[in-house]
């Protein structure tokens, strides 16, 4: 299971976060701490793989991005490297060749995305094209809500979606 | 899409973020966040904000506190958004609250109702976000209230709805199994579902449930094994397909599963071997995904029933893995050959070599994860050199969490193959000296009763030797400035047991150093109490030899300070003392037997030695005892004790929730015992059957019904009628069994293996080969290794050991030529099918083999491996090193995939440049290389890709 998924600048700037186990405000603040000093201070040659109180961290760098997710000792840590890819390439696809600027002033975006393709720790979608198109429901369903606020279109726009 | 600047946001928003990123400071960061803060709570609580205004400001309040502050002021205002009408706020302030909240909030009763209206919703995309929702929120106590809801929307026409629903029943079966066991069945009913995302969703349950429970689930292992035959077959649609392979993330999944039903069942196994085995064949080891899925599948064949044909391409596959230049296969190579070493111990032989250049890597990863592959192949031939490697590393390091983890196990290790005894206590004190504070305190009663026991040899003299290396080890470290409080328990102990024992030290110098240590540690009152205790038991000792006893001035002040110490436990430690000293020598010997604290003390319950006095007693006419229970009338202390007790008890706040209301539970019965019928894999409408079994077989419904309605009984023992246990799952208990017995069969054999095996002393290599070969040789030792050295053993003094020098350069060539055998066929080579089973049969003949030792096989076969390595070499990270970019950052053409649409190009750099690595490093230095070559030959290992330069006379 995963249990948290960080991304964090390589300056150290936290760009998301989302805890699938509970940690209160105060540790999320100490394991970000600790885990940047961890992770952003490793060598390019070195495992993507850390060791962090009896759980792993799988990081990958994107350019001055790290994407990191924490797991369990005996989940498989080159999956969960493919999932972090999965992850940007849905990104990419949703952006339009993605950069960080995207994600910082988008990060909602980026939460939205995710919430489609893990749940409760787990990757719920392996399927790009179904995540998209979800995504894009819902955000075409957000212009149209936008432009007609009104309840009553905004019935029959839903019903045109479903 | 054009990102930039995103949708609907105010400059406002966009001044904040830009400023926070141009904040060169934490300090400065913190100022602005302060400042933003103190906006929203003022804009936040104006009455009359519009929608999209009041969207923003919560968009900002997740950002706030994605930068560690607190935005906890607006937490209600996120709840309140949930309740709009639109999706597009409701969306939002949804995202708030799942980000916000942790599942025990106090708000999280708020968001219930909306929940369970937007459950119902005819919207699906309202549905889903509700259900994003009810995966992070929903809790314990409120499962109950949308349970039903999830029920329904399984059957949801829209996939995404079916697949959610299963993820949220998912995560109320890990909160609370109990609420939903009536309906796994639901979960089998998914796993036929049309679409393949809601049957991959599925597999996630299904895998937590079988962890649990593996027999009810056996019937599933043909379905899973033709899922997973369909999926590998590209069965499924393209949209699936990751990187050229079909469905990966689902491959994995249900290998994992395999991996749990087929664990020491033959049967189940026997029916997974061709699917396992076709995968094996179709992964592409050259993509990262691919090698994921041949990790899993190595998992698997290692958790299944043996398999002489998967076991070898799981062997290859390892050592692929490990010949790999990527840091991160190497990894997963180290992890897989801990779990194939247990089915088949021969095949770490064949990676000695590259096992230790992952232990002498640079990456703390890996040399993590070599410790944790070498602490599963310890045995009492290597134990030495494995538990000195750990503890070497374990002082290099501060993570006080993995310093504990790796202290413990070698000190379990330790306890379990220590070769002698005095290498034990060496060990351990070192273990203490470095991580103290950090191991268990049995740990160091384990060690005192081991001194005081010694090894339950019959031979005294050995078990007083024992003590007296312990007395003398425990004063040299007693130099040192600090030590943790549990090792200075252990050794005041041993110095009050045994300090003058052998006659070596006397009382005075003895008892002069537990002086100091009292002193020393003067804030430790467990170890003062241990110091005084000691004290004593050095001054008893004196006294009961007949010696006068004059106790030294310090000592005198220390009992001066004890005996008016707030520590009653000091205090009495202290007068125990004095009362001691003052004692005639008979008295003391009675009260302070020397070496006797392994002597149980026999406690006489009855008082017997008593019953001449009370004889006596009773005839001058006093009163006979009555048991307390027979008196009457009289005020009753402890009764009346208990009673106030129980009244405490009984006060204060139940927590317990009230009774839910009659419905509930009404609805949940018929589930519940529809639950005894779940083997059948699809359950349609039952009911008449089930009633049927209600009255033919009582127990069966009764049994599943308990959990809700009666007190559980199984394993209880009857307290009225006859003596009789209710079965507890008698069925599952025999299969396990059966696992277990499985997989003990081939451990035990293996251990039988390694203690008939004879001690080797690594250190007795030191002179003849390098670093590197000396260390493989005592990691991996020969199977038959020299019953020379068994008689010069562990306890070898110094003299013995230069015998054995002499004779070293003898029997490493018998040891080469035993370890021959595994290397004349590397798996590599025989990369096409040719069965390697013989290579892991241990040699008989060690002539025969050292004939081997004359041909060049070693060479070829090295120099074959060497170049496929620099063929196969793949790069994953090579990606995010070429997509480097300057540290501002923030420009918009930092494209973060930039990297990514060249991959397949950087790869082949990244080929050719390690080829060219490997050319360039094969310069000079040719008799060097020689001599390394003919020495590896004589360990008889064979060399990974990591020391290229051992074959540079056969590339150059």
């Amino acid at each position: 299971m995963i249990h948290f998924v960080l991304l964090i600048s390589r300056q150290g700037k936290v760009r998301l976060t989302k805890w699938y186990s509970a940690y209160s405000q105060k540790e999320r603040t100490k394991v970000i701490r600790e885990l940047s000093g961890l992770i952003l201070t490793r060598g390019p040659k070195l495992c993507n793989f850390v060791e962090w109180r009896g759980l792993r961290v799988v990081y990958k760098r994107y350019a001055s991005l790290y994407f990191c997710m924490c797991i369990d000792e005996d989940d498989n840590e080159l999956e969960i490297l493919e999932i972090i890819h999965h992850y940007v390439e849905v990104l990419d696809r949703y952006f339009g060749s993605v950069c960080e600027l995207d994600l910082i002033y988008n990060f909602h975006k980026a939460y939205f995305i995710l919430d489609e393709l893990l749940i409760a720790g787990e990757l719920q979608e392996p399927s790009k094209r179904t995540v998209a198109r979800l995504v894009a429901a819902q955000d075409s369903l957000v212009e149209t809500a936008k432009e007609q606020t009104s309840s009553i279109t905004n019935i029959i726009a839903q019903a045109a979606n479903v | 899409m054009g990102s930039q600047g995103g949708f609907y946001q105010s400059k406002e928003f966009l001044d904040l973020v830009k400023s926070i990123g141009e904040a060169r400071s934490k300090a400065e960061e913190d100022r602005i966040v302060l400042s933003e803060i103190e906006t929203l709570k003022r804009r936040i609580s104006e009455p009359d904000t519009p929608k999209r205004k009041m969207k923003e400001y919560i968009i900002r309040l997740v950002y706030v506190e994605m930068l560690g502050h607190d935005a906890s002021f607006g937490y209600i205002h996120a709840v309140k958004m949930t309740h709009d009408d639109t999706l597009l706020v409701k969306r939002t302030g949804y995202l708030a609250v799942t980000l916000f909240l942790n599942e025990d909030h106090d708000l999280i009763i708020l968001i219930v109702n909306t929940i369970q209206k937007d459950l119902k919703s005819d919207n699906y995309l309202v549905v889903c976000v509700a259900l994003n929702a009810v995966c992070k929120l929903i809790n314990e106590e409120t499962i109950p209230a949308v349970l039903p809801q999830i029920v329904e929307l399984l059957a949801h026409p829209k996939e995404a709805v079916r697949k959610k629903a299963i993820m949220a029943l998912y995560r109320f079966y890990q909160k609370s199994p109990s609420s939903v066991s009536h309906l796994v069945s639901n979960f089998r009913k998914r796993l036929c579902d049309n679409d393949p995302g809601v049957m991959g969703a599925t597999l996630c349950p299904l895998f937590d449930l079988i962890t649990n429970d593996v027999n009810s689930y056996k019937d599933l292992v043909i379905s899973f094994v033709s899922i997973l035959k369909q999926v590998a077959e590209r069965r499924l649609p393209k949209a699936y397909d990751y990187h050229q392979m079909p469905a990966p993330f689902i491959q994995i999944k249900l290998l994992k599963i395999l991996a749990l039903l087929g664990s020491g069942d033959k049967q189940a196994s026997e029916n997974m071997y061709t699917v396992v085995g076709d995968i094996f064949r179709k992964c592409d080891s050259s993509s990262n995904i691919g090698n994921a899925v041949l990790y899993e599948c190595i998992c698997c064949v290692s958790s299944i029933y043996p398999n002489p044909k998967l076991l070898e391409s799981a062997a290859d596959a390892i050592s692929r893995f490990l010949k790999s230049d990527s840091h991160n296969l190497k990894y997963m190579g180290i992890d897989a050959l801990g779990r194939l070493i247990k089915i088949s111990p021969e095949i770490a032989e064949q990676h000695q070599l590259a096992v230790i250049d992952c232990l002498e890597d640079p990456d703390d990863t890996l040399k993590r994860k070599t410790f944790e592959l070498l602490y599963k192949m310890t045995k009492s031939t290597n134990v030495e050199v494995i538990v000195d490697r750990m503890i070497d590393y374990m002082i290099s390091i501060n993570d006080n969490h993995y310093k504990t983890e790796i202290a413990s196990r070698c000190v379990e290790l330790a306890e379990q193959f220590a070769p002698s005894n005095q290498w034990f206590i060496q060990t351990m004190n070192k273990v203490f000296e470095h991580a103290g504070d950090l191991v268990n305190i049995k740990v160091a009663h384990n060690l005192m009763r081991l001194i005081a026991e010694g090894f339950g040899e019959d031979d005294n003299t050995a078990d007083s030797q024992l003590r007296s290396s312990a007395v003398e080890s425990y004063l040299y470290i007693l130099g040192e400035p600090k030590l943790p409080s549990v090792f200075l328990q252990v050794i005041c102990w041993v110095l009050g047991e045994y300090g003058t024992a052998d006659g070596k030290y006397s009382a005075s110098y003895i008892t002069g150093k537990l002086c100091d240590v009292a002193e020393a540690y003067s804030n430790d009152e467990t170890v003062k109490a241990y110091a005084v205790t000691a004290l004593m038991k050095i001054y008893a000792f004196e006294i009961a030899a007949g010696r006068m006893v004059d106790m030294l001035p310090e000592c005198h002040s220390l009992m001066e300070e004890f005996l008016a110490s707030h520590s009653t436990d000091l205090q009495q430690r202290a007068y125990e003392l004095q009362a001691v000293i003052g004692l005639d020598a008979h008295a003391v010997e009675s009260i302070m037997p020397s070496d006797a604290s392994c002597e149980d003390i026999e406690v006489d319950k009855a008082l017997s030695f008593l019953n001449g006095y009370i004889q006596e007693s009773i005839e001058k006419g006093a009163q006979p005892y009555i048991p307390e229970s027979e008196r009457s009338g009289m005020l009753n202390i402890s009764n009346f004790r208990n009673q106030d007790h129980h009244e405490a008890s009984s006060h204060g706040l139940r927590f317990e929730a009230y009774e839910l209301p009659k419905q509930t539970v009404q609805a949940r019965i018929p589930p519940a015992s529809l639950a005894s019928t779940e083997l059948v894999p699809v359950p349609e409408p039952v009911y008449p059957r089930e009633s049927y079994q209600t009255t033919t077989v009582p127990s069966v419904s009764s049994d599943a019904a308990s959990t809700e309605l009666k007190l559980r009984l199984d394993g209880v023992q009857k307290k009225w009628g006859r003596q009789t246990h209710f079965p507890s799952t008698s069925t599952s208990n025999s299969t396990s069994q059966k696992t277990v017995n499985g997989i003990t069969q081939v451990d035990g054999s293996n251990t039988a293996n390694s203690r008939t095996r004879e001690t080797y002393d690594s250190r007795k290599q030191v002179e003849i080969s390098p670093e590197k070969q000396k260390l493989a040789a005592s990691l991996f030792g020969g199977p038959s290794k020299t019953e020379k050295k068994s008689a010069t053993g562990h306890k070898s003094s110094k003299p013995s050991s230069h015998m054995v020098k002499s004779h070293a350069p003898k029997s490493s060539m018998e040891v080469a030529s035993e370890k021959t055998s595994p290397v004349q066929q590397p798996p590599d080579l025989l990369d096409f099918g040719e069965p390697t089973v013989k290579s892991t049969a241990p040699s008989l003949d060690p002539f025969k083999d050292l004939e081997g030792l004359l041909e060049p096989t070693t060479q070829v076969s090295s120099a074959v491996n060497h170049s496929s390595t620099a063929a196969v070499t793949k790069s994953p990270d090579i990606m995010g090193l070429y997509t480097e970019t300057p540290a501002g950052a923030h420009h918009k053409d930092s494209d973060i995939l930039s990297g990514l649409s060249n991959s397949p190009m950087t790869n082949m750099v990244g080929g050719t440049t390690t080829m060219q690595v490997a050319q360039s490093s094969k310069s000079p230095n040719l008799k060097d290389s020689l001599e390394k070559d003919a020495l590896v030959r004589q360990m008889g290992v064979t060399p990974s890709s990591q020391n290229p330069n051992l074959f540079k006379d056969l590339l150059g």
